[in-house]
C-alpha cells in the first residue's frame, strides 16, 4: 500500500515536472454555477498568484503587468472598458465628442472620493493629463497624450479636452488612472513623481484600497466601503501572493493555497482532469490579445523577395502549431487582429499548407535543388539557410521555432534555432536589425491602430517596426485610421490593412493562444465574455457558507 | 588572536574593492539597460525620456567615473537608490530580505553541523556496516539529488497529498488572526520544506567528509595510544580523535557559507520565500545595478566574514594554532 503511494507520488511529481503525459478529453468551459438560493455576500479574502513582485503603485510610471493590475483596482480612469471591449462610463458618466473629433468633453460623476476623502474633480483631469506630458514623468504612455492641445475646467465636474488633430486613441486614452492632484502636485512639479509617498501607499478613487505591500511577499487590498457605485465590492480582501514559480503556484492551487492562477495548455488539459480538481476550480478559457508570429527581416534580399515568404506561409501548418504547441487551445492568425473583435475580418487571402506550392514559389525565386541533396540552393549554389531566433525562457515560442524548423527542411531550407535572453536579443539583434528570422509574439491592445509596428516611419532602433516593413498604401491607411473618432470609418481603413498584410506577409501570422483561467468554484458571478472574466470583478461574491477567509 | 582578526580585517578591505570591481564591470557589460522597462508594446520608445533617466542616475558617464562615483558613495555607507519605479533606498530593499536569508542559512547550518558529525563519526567507527553503507546511498542521493526536483516531490507529498504543511511563503495568509502560539508553529511550519531541502545535499556532502576525516584520524598513533592506556571507546573517539578530525571540516563549512547564500536563490524561488536570493534574482533580470551592487556587497562581506570565521575556528578546535604565538615568533 506504502509503497504504490509512494510510485504514485513519484509518478504524479514527473508528471508535474515533464509535462505529462495523459489522455486529452473534452472541451471544458465552465459557466457561472450560482444557484438561484445563494445571495451575494460582502466578505471572505481573494487569494491571487502573481509570479512578479509589483515595481511601484503609481501606475503611468509603472509598466509590468504585475503592478498594473494591482493599480487598476486601487485607481479609476475617467472611461473604463465594458465586458465587449467597448469604452463605457466608469468615473465620468458621460463624454461628448464634437463633429471634427478636436474636443471631447467628460462630465465627471459627483459623488466620487479619493481614498482619502477629498472630493474627485475636473482640476485631477486637468493635472492627470499635465503629470503625463511633464517631460521629467517617466511614464511610458506619454505618445496617448502627445495630440492634446489643452485641457479645461469648465466646472468642478466638467472637463474639456481639446486636440491638434483628429485621434482615435483620444477616448481610451483617458482610461489612464486619474491621479490625486492635491497628493502629487508637488512632486510631479519637481520632476520627482517616483519619490512621492503614494508610490508606496497610493491614494485612488478605485473598488478597493491599499492596505499593505510586503515586498516579495505579498501586496494586500482591501474593498473601499465608500465606492462610487452606492455600494462596495464584494469580496472584503484581496491577497496577490508573490510566488515566483510557475511550478509552486501550480502545487498551491491544488492545496487550495490560491484561488485564481493562469494555467498552461497541458496543465489545464492534462494535469488538472480529475474530479477534485473539478470540484474545487471552474476553468474558463477565452482568446488572449495576444498573436505569435514568424518575422522576417525584410532588409535581406532572400526574404524581400515576396514569393519566398509566400512560399514559408504554404510551408508552415498553422493547425499543426496549434495543437502541437498550445495543445488546441488557440486560433489561427491570418493578420494582427484577434477574430471575433470588431476590427477583425477574414476575407484576406489565406495560404493552406501545402509544401508543394511552396517549393513551386520558392523555384519561381531561384531556389532549387540543384544538387539533389535535397537542398534548396541559387544560382550561385549557396544553400537557403537562415537563423531563427526568440526569447530564451519562452518554451512556447521555442516548440514554434523547432516544428518550423522541421517543415521547412522538408522543403529543403535549413535553419539554425537560437534562444537568447530578452535584453540580449533585443539590444543585439532585434535593435540593430542583425537577424534573419524573429519567433515573437505581440499584444494587440484595445485600440487596433498598429502604426508603431507597421509604419514606414517607424523604423530606427528604439522603435517597433524592426523588420523594416514598407508599403506606402498601408501608411496611408494607418495614418487615416488614427485621424478619425468614428468607429464606422476606421472598419474599412482597418479591414483594408489586413488584407494588405496578408497579401504582403511580412510575418506569417500563426496563432491567437487562448488565456487560460481557474478560479476557486466557490466563487460566483463570473461570465465569460470578450474582455476575459475580470472585468466585472467588483461583481464577484462567495456566499456566506462558502467564506473561508477572516477579512476586514 | 584578537590582532590577527584585525590584521585580516583590514586586509579584506582592499579584496572587498576588487570583488566589487570585476563584478560592476561584468555587470555594465550585460546587455540591456534598467530603463528599458519604459518600454511598452503600444507606444514604443521614448528615447529622450531614457536619455534624461540616463542622465539623472548618471549612467551617461564613462564606466570608470561611475564606478568611482559608486565607491564613494560605498565608502559613506550610500547605496543608493533602486531604479525600479518604486524608488526605494537599496539598504531598506535588503535590509528587510537579508535577515530571513541568514535565518535560513544559519538554521541550515546548524542542521548541517549537528547531523553530518554524528552521522560521519558513526559511519567510520563502524566501516562497511549497515549502517555505513545506508548512509553512503543516502548520501550519493543527496549528490545527485537537484534542490528543485527534491523541493517539488516533498511539495507535492507534504502540502498536496498529505497536507500536512504550507508549500510556499512564511506566513499563512489569517497569521494575524491567530494565538501567539499558533503563529509561531505556523512560521516554523513553513520553514520546515524549505530548510529540509537546502541542508540535505550539504548534509550529504559533510557526513561524507566527516567519515573520511575520522577514519584518517581513528588510524593515528596517538588515538591507539589511547586506546591502549584502557581509556573508553567513547572517551578515545569523542576527545581525542573527534577534535582532529573536525579540523578539516570547520575549514570546509566555512567555505561553504558563500555557496549557502548563492544557493538560496533556488530555495527562495521555490518556495516563495521573499529573500536575498528572489531580490537578486530580480534586480539582475531588471538590470537594478545599485541594488546587484548593494546585495553583492553585502554577501562579499558575509563571505568573507565566513572565512575570517573558519579560520578562528581552526585556532579553537586545533590549540596548537596560536594566532598571537605565531606573531610573536616573527
Amino acid at each position: 500500500m506504502r509503497a504504490s503511494r509512494v510510485s504514485a507520488l513519484l509518478a504524479l511529481a514527473t508528471l508535474v515536472a515533464l509535462g505529462g503525459s495523459c489522455v486529452r478529453d473534452g472541451e471544458v468551459a465552465a459557466q457561472d454555477t450560482a444557484g438561484a438560493h445563494e445571495k451575494a455576500a460582502h466578505g471572505d479574502t481573494f487569494v491571487n498568484a502573481s509570479i512578479g513582485d509589483i515595481t511601484g503603485l503609481i501606475p503611468s510610471i509603472t509598466s509590468d503587468s504585475a503592478s498594473h493590475t494591482v493599480g487598476s483596482l486601487i485607481y479609476d480612469g475617467l472611461v473604463q472598458l465594458d465586458k465587449d471591449l467597448n469604452w463605457a462610463p466608469s468615473i465620468a458618466e458621460s463624454w461628448q465628442f464634437s463633429k471634427d473629433c478636436l474636443t471631447l468633453t467628460f462630465k465627471l460623476r459627483k459623488n466620487v472620493k479619493w481614498h482619502d476623502g477629498r472630493p474627485f474633480t475636473a482640476d485631477d483631469v486637468v493635472f492627470t493629463y499635465k503629470a503625463m506630458v511633464n517631460p521629467k514623468t517617466p511614464t511610458a504612455y506619454r505618445d496617448d497624450f502627445e495630440p492634446v492641445k489643452d485641457v479645461q475646467v469648465l466646472d468642478p465636474y466638467t472637463a474639456r479636452v481639446t486636440y491638434t488633430r483628429p485621434f482615435a486613441k483620444a477616448l481610451g486614452s483617458w482610461g489612464h488612472a486619474m491621479l490625486p492632484k492635491h497628493l502629487l502636485e508637488k512632486y510631479v512639479e519637481e520632476g520627482k513623481l517616483r519619490e512621492a509617498p503614494q508610490n508606496l501607499n497610493p491614494v485612488g478613487t478605485g473598488p478597493y484600497r491599499f492596505h499593505e505591500w510586503k515586498s516579495g511577499e505579498k501586496v494586500v487590498l482591501v474593498a473601499n466601503k465608500d465606492y462610487y457605485i452606492e455600494r462596495r465590492p464584494y469580496i472584503g480582501r484581496i491577497v496577490y501572493r508573490i510566488i515566483p514559480s510557475q511550478a509552486t503556484i501550480f502545487l498551491e492551487l491544488k492545496a487550495k493555497g490560491v484561488d485564481m492562477a493562469e494555467l498552461t495548455a497541458i496543465q489545464y488539459e492534462r494535469q488538472t482532469d480529475y474530479p477534485a480538481f473539478k470540484k474545487d476550480y471552474n476553468k474558463y478559457h477565452y482568446a488572449a490579445n495576444r498573436y505569435t508570429y514568424l518575422g522576417f527581416n525584410l532588409q535581406d534580399p532572400r526574404f524581400a523577395d515576396k514569393r519566398v515568404r509566400h512560399a514559408f506561409a504554404h510551408a508552415i501548418n498553422k493547425a499543426e502549431l496549434i495543437e502541437g504547441v498550445v495543445m488546441g487551445l488557440g486560433r489561427e492568425a491570418t493578420g494582427p487582429y484577434r477574430p471575433g473583435t470588431w476590427v477583425y475580418t477574414d476575407k484576406v487571402k489565406r495560404y493552406e499548407f501545402s509544401p508543394t506550392k511552396a517549393k513551386a514559389l520558392l523555384a519561381a525565386a531561384g531556389w532549387t535543388d540543384r544538387s539533389g541533396d535535397g537542398i534548396l540552393r541559387n544560382k550561385d549554389g549557396q544553400p537557403f539557410s537562415f537563423t531563427i531566433r526568440t526569447n530564451q525562457g519562452n518554451e512556447e515560442r521555442k516548440k514554434v521555432a523547432e516544428i518550423i524548423q522541421q517543415r521547412l527542411k522538408e522543403i529543403g531550407v535549413q535553419t539554425d534555432i537560437q534562444t537568447i535572453e530578452w535584453a540580449a536579443l533585443l539590444k543585439e539583434y532585434i535593435k540593430q536589425k542583425r537577424f534573419d528570422a524573429i519567433v515573437l509574439g505581440w499584444g494587440t491592445g484595445v485600440d487596433p491602430d498598429q502604426y508603431g509596428v507597421w509604419h514606414s516611419s517607424q523604423n530606427g532602433p528604439d522603435q517597433l517596426n524592426s523588420f523594416s516593413y514598407a508599403n506606402p498604401e498601408v501608411d496611408a491607411l494607418l495614418e487615416k485610421g488614427r485621424a478619425t473618432c468614428h468607429q464606422q470609418e476606421r472598419v474599412a481603413t482597418y479591414h483594408r490593412i489586413q488584407q494588405i498584410l496578408a497579401e504582403d506577409q511580412p510575418y506569417v501570422f500563426l496563432y491567437f493562444r487562448e488565456t487560460l483561467p481557474v478560479v476557486s468554484s466557490r466563487v460566483r458571478g463570473i461570465k465569460v465574455e470578450a474582455a476575459g472574466i475580470d472585468y466585472n470583478f467588483i461583481d464577484w461574491y462567495v456566499p456566506k457558507s462558502l467564506q473561508r477567509y477572516a477579512s476586514p | 588572536m584578537a590582532l590577527f582578526a584585525l590584521r585580516r580585517l583590514v586586509l579584506a578591505i582592499p579584496l572587498l574593492i576588487g570583488i566589487t570591481f570585476i563584478s560592476f564591470l561584468v555587470i555594465q557589460l550585460a546587455p540591456g539597460g534598467p530603463f528599458d522597462y519604459l518600454r511598452s508594446e503600444e507606444t514604443g520608445q521614448d528615447p529622450k525620456l531614457i536619455q534624461r533617466l540616463n542622465e539623472e542616475f548618471g549612467l551617461d558617464k564613462p564606466l570608470p567615473v561611475q564606478y568611482a562615483r559608486w565607491l564613494s558613495r560605498i565608502a559613506r555607507l550610500d547605496f543608493g537608490r533602486s531604479f525600479q519605479p518604486d524608488n526605494r533606498p537599496v539598504l531598506h530593499k535588503i535590509g528587510e530580505r537579508l535577515p530571513i536569508t541568514l535565518f535560513l542559512n544559519i538554521l541550515q547550518l546548524l542542521i548541517i553541523f549537528f547531523l553530518a558529525i554524528p552521522i560521519g563519526v558513526a559511519s567510520a567507527t563502524r566501516q562497511y556496516s549497515l549502517f555505513d553503507k545506508v548512509t553512503t546511498v543516502f548520501v550519493f542521493i543527496g549528490f545527485a539529488t537537484p534542490d528543485f526536483w527534491l523541493a517539488l516531490l516533498l511539495m507535492i507529498l507534504f502540502g498536496v497529498n498529505l497536507d500536512w504543511l504550507p508549500i510556499s511563503g512564511l506566513r499563512s495568509l489569517n497569521y494575524e488572526y491567530f494565538t501567539f502560539w499558533r503563529q509561531q508553529w505556523d512560521f516554523v511550519s513553513h520553514l520546515i520544506l524549505p530548510v529540509a531541502v537546502a541542508a540535505f545535499g550539504g548534509l550529504a556532502g559533510l557526513s561524507r567528509y566527516m567519515r573520511q576525516s575520522m577514519l584518517e584520524v581513528i588510524r593515528q598513533d596517538y588515538v591507539q595510544t589511547a586506546r591502549a592506556k584502557g581509556l573508553a571507546e567513547p572517551v578515545v573517539i569523542g576527545k581525542h580523535a573527534l577534535r582532529n578530525a573536525l579540523l578539516p571540516v570547520v575549514t570546509i563549512l566555512g567555505l561553504s557559507l558563500p555557496g549557502l547564500i548563492g544557493g538560496s536563490i533556488i530555495i527562495e524561488s521555490i518556495f516563495a520565500i521573499p529573500g536575498m536570493g528572489q531580490l537578486m534574482v530580480q534586480s539582475v533580470f531588471s538590470r537594478d545595478y545599485p541594488v546587484i551592487m548593494g546585495n553583492l556587497v553585502i554577501v562579499a562581506t558575509l563571505t568573507l566574514l565566513a572565512n575570517l570565521f573558519a579560520d578562528l575556528a581552526y585556532g579553537i578546535v586545533d590549540p596548537r594554532i596560536r594566532f598571537s604565538a605565531r606573531r610573536r615568533r616573527r
